[in-house]
């Protein structure tokens, strides 16, 4: 403990007078560090979590839900039609990174802007970084929680990993990192904005990058625009990275493209949701 | 270079602080100087500039002229280490619905770097204040406004600051609550010798509280002194005319009068400064009459810091119904 004793014993505290102020042994604030910081504010998005289910809930749900659908309608197809393919395993990438896509606390701090909560941790000599920082290891946390429940269910309906357990948790990191990438850009704009429906609105993102790719039937199956669309699509190769865990093996080019597309994506949303952050503490 | 402050220098000092939003000028050349251990009240009605000026003090807005330095620390070039060494409760209550009272404190105390020890001794220390019992286990969007009002005063306190600002801190509580809060904002001034600038549209508030006010309109400093010195700038005594018909006839029907010093004139009120009050009311009644004004009512009093502002700016602080209500 940090305590700091008598000054000037003689000098009468709360006079006014200009002279020495006696400050007892008392508990006196100092820098709480990096690493405390991001702890304190990840601790705190981690707590609310359970307190706002509604934010996670729905996700696995919509998850399962094409998960199953899917297969239903496409297995058949697919294996007849391609020799030893297996949709079931191919199709579990999907369903983890609809899942997992758009999770975040980004709602949550554009709350805390609203309602000045965000202000007073700028009172606080936290690291402004690390208010955004703690929030996406909490995010990071929360995603790859999120992906248990739904490889449960792959589990039950017979898939297995060429890679082992060593792939499942690498397959769980790639699917939380992405989460953490998209969730940039929800930052970006609640940080940009401070309004919870612009917040939304990211989700608008959710469709182009999870559905012009190859979602539903291998890259080869598709055609015309939809392929060229997937080529540039950074989702194709972050899907072909985790099936290839499943399927495949430690297939280090696919693995590679797909940290790759993961970086590249990083960087953008990263990019914009820092600088939202500077423009937000700027003293205006 | 780091610069470590002295002991002698302010608590808080200004020269110059200047802040424009657009054309708008909100705070225009604020000087301040603060003496350590005291208590300062910013007092103006809404718009003047007080919160504006807390904001930027406490590294929430740069300025956008002057210079500031709280704790001995620069605001513009130093802001982490004024962070270190504030409190800042604002006016509006700046808490997290979803979390429980406990938690936010414990929250604030980390950031603040203190150890869960540190903390529990703070939250032991704190409690009174709080007041509210097992409802700091209970969420804070279930609080009530008055609870939320002290436990955001309570977050402000949690790493013991040097500087503490208070904005407005009593607005929207009920009597009792805020009899507490100025309680404890004496007890931190006297007992730890902390600094305190708060800023009020309450007179009562500035003149129970505050060893020091300045008086704020349009974002300037209009006047600085202690209460007594204030009011002493006015008069003694005060009577205050209401009256009917022409003003200047009654201001001039007061020419003279035994005990009269200084007559100031706002619509059809008039604020006559005495020197003895028992002796004038008398006479200033039979010269009114003499003059054939119509009288409606004739009140003596000590002055106000509302007198003090009506005669600075020409408008009072309060509208006459608070003022009433106020000092009722």
């Amino acid at each position: 403990m940090t305590a700091e004793t008598t000054i000037d014993s003689s000098a009468r505290p709360g006079a006014g007078n200009g002279a020495p102020t006696r400050i007892d042994p008392v508990v006196r604030a100092r820098p709480a560090g990096a690493l405390r910081d991001i702890a304190t504010i990840a601790g705190r998005s981690l707590r609310a979590v359970p307190r706002d289910l509604e934010a996670v809930i729905p996700p696995v749900l919509i998850a399962f839900f094409f998960f199953v659908v899917n297969i239903g309608t496409l297995e058949n197809l697919t294996q007849g039609s391609i020799q030893g393919f297996d949709y079931k395993s191919f199709e579990m990438a999907t369903a983890v990174l609809l899942g997992v896509t758009g999770v975040s606390r980004a709602q949550a701090l554009v709350v805390d802007v609203q309602n000045g909560y965000f202000n007073r941790l700028l009172l606080t000599p936290v690291r402004r970084s690390a208010i955004l920082v703690g929030h996406m290891v909490a995010d990071v946390a929360v995603s790859s929680v999120l992906c248990i429940p739904i490889l449960g269910l792959a589990f039950a309906l017979g898939i297995d990993f060429q890679t082992g357990v060593l792939g499942v948790l690498a397959f769980i990191l790639i699917a939380a990192l992405w989460s953490l990438t998209f969730a940039g850009f929800g930052y970006a704009i609640a940080l940009k904005t401070g309004n919870p429906a612009a917040v939304n609105s990211s989700f608008l993102l959710f469709f182009p990058f999870l559905f012009l790719t190859s979602s539903y039937v291998p890259r080869d199956q598709l055609s015309g625009w939809l392929d060229t669309v997937a080529g540039w699509n950074p989702v194709t190769y972050l899907l072909e990275g985790l099936r290839s865990l499943a399927l495949v093996g430690w297939e280090w080019s696919d693995l590679g493209k797909a940290a790759l597309a993961l970086l590249i994506v990083f960087c953008i949303s990263f990019g914009l949701c820092f600088a939202a952050l500077r423009a937000r503490i700027r003293q205006r | 270079m780091q610069n470590h402050p002295s002991s002698h220098q302010p608590a808080i000092s200004a020269r110059g602080l200047r802040r424009t939003f657009g054309d708008l000028t909100a705070v225009d050349a604020l000087d301040l100087e603060i003496r350590r251990g005291e208590i300062y009240g910013l007092l103006g009605p809404n718009g003047a500039g007080k919160s504006t000026t807390v904001k930027m003090l406490c590294t929430l807005l740069a300025p956008t002229g002057g210079q500031a330095t709280v704790a001995g620390y620069d605001i513009a070039t130093q802001p982490q280490q004024v962070r270190l060494n504030i409190g800042v409760a604002l006016q509006e209550v700046a808490l997290d619905p979803k979390q429980t009272g406990l938690e936010l404190l414990r929250l604030q105390g980390r950031l603040y770097g203190l150890s869960k020890r540190e903390v529990d001794q703070r939250l032991a220390e704190l409690r009174s204040l709080v007041d509210i019992g097992d409802a700091l286990e209970r969420r804070i969007g279930t609080y009530s406004g008055g609870m939320q009002r002290r436990l955001d005063l309570a977050a402000a306190l949690v790493h013991n600051p040097e500087v503490l600002f208070l904005d407005e801190p009593t607005t929207g509580l009920d009597p009792l609550s805020r009899a507490r809060v100025w309680d404890e904002v004496r007890r931190l001034n006297e007992q730890l010798g902390m600094t305190i600038l708060l800023t009020t549209q309450y007179l009562e508030e500035a003149d129970e509280l505050a060893d020091r006010v300045g008086i704020v309109d349009a974002g300037r400093l209009v006047a600085e002194g202690t209460p007594t010195e204030l009011k002493r700038r006015i008069g003694t005594d005060l009577v205050i005319v209401r009256i009917g018909g022409d003003p200047e006839a009654a201001k001039r029907a007061l020419d003279g009068v035994y005990g009269v010093e200084a007559v100031e004139g706002h619509g059809h009120e008039l604020t006559v400064s005495v020197a003895e009050g028992s002796a004038s009311v008398g006479p200033i009644a039979i010269a009114l009459h003499d003059a054939e004004v119509t009288v409606h009512d004739l009140t003596l009093r000590t002055p106000t810091l509302d007198d003090v502002f009506l005669e600075l700016t020409g408008a009072h602080l309060t509208n006459n119904e608070e003022l009433e209500e106020e000092y009722a």
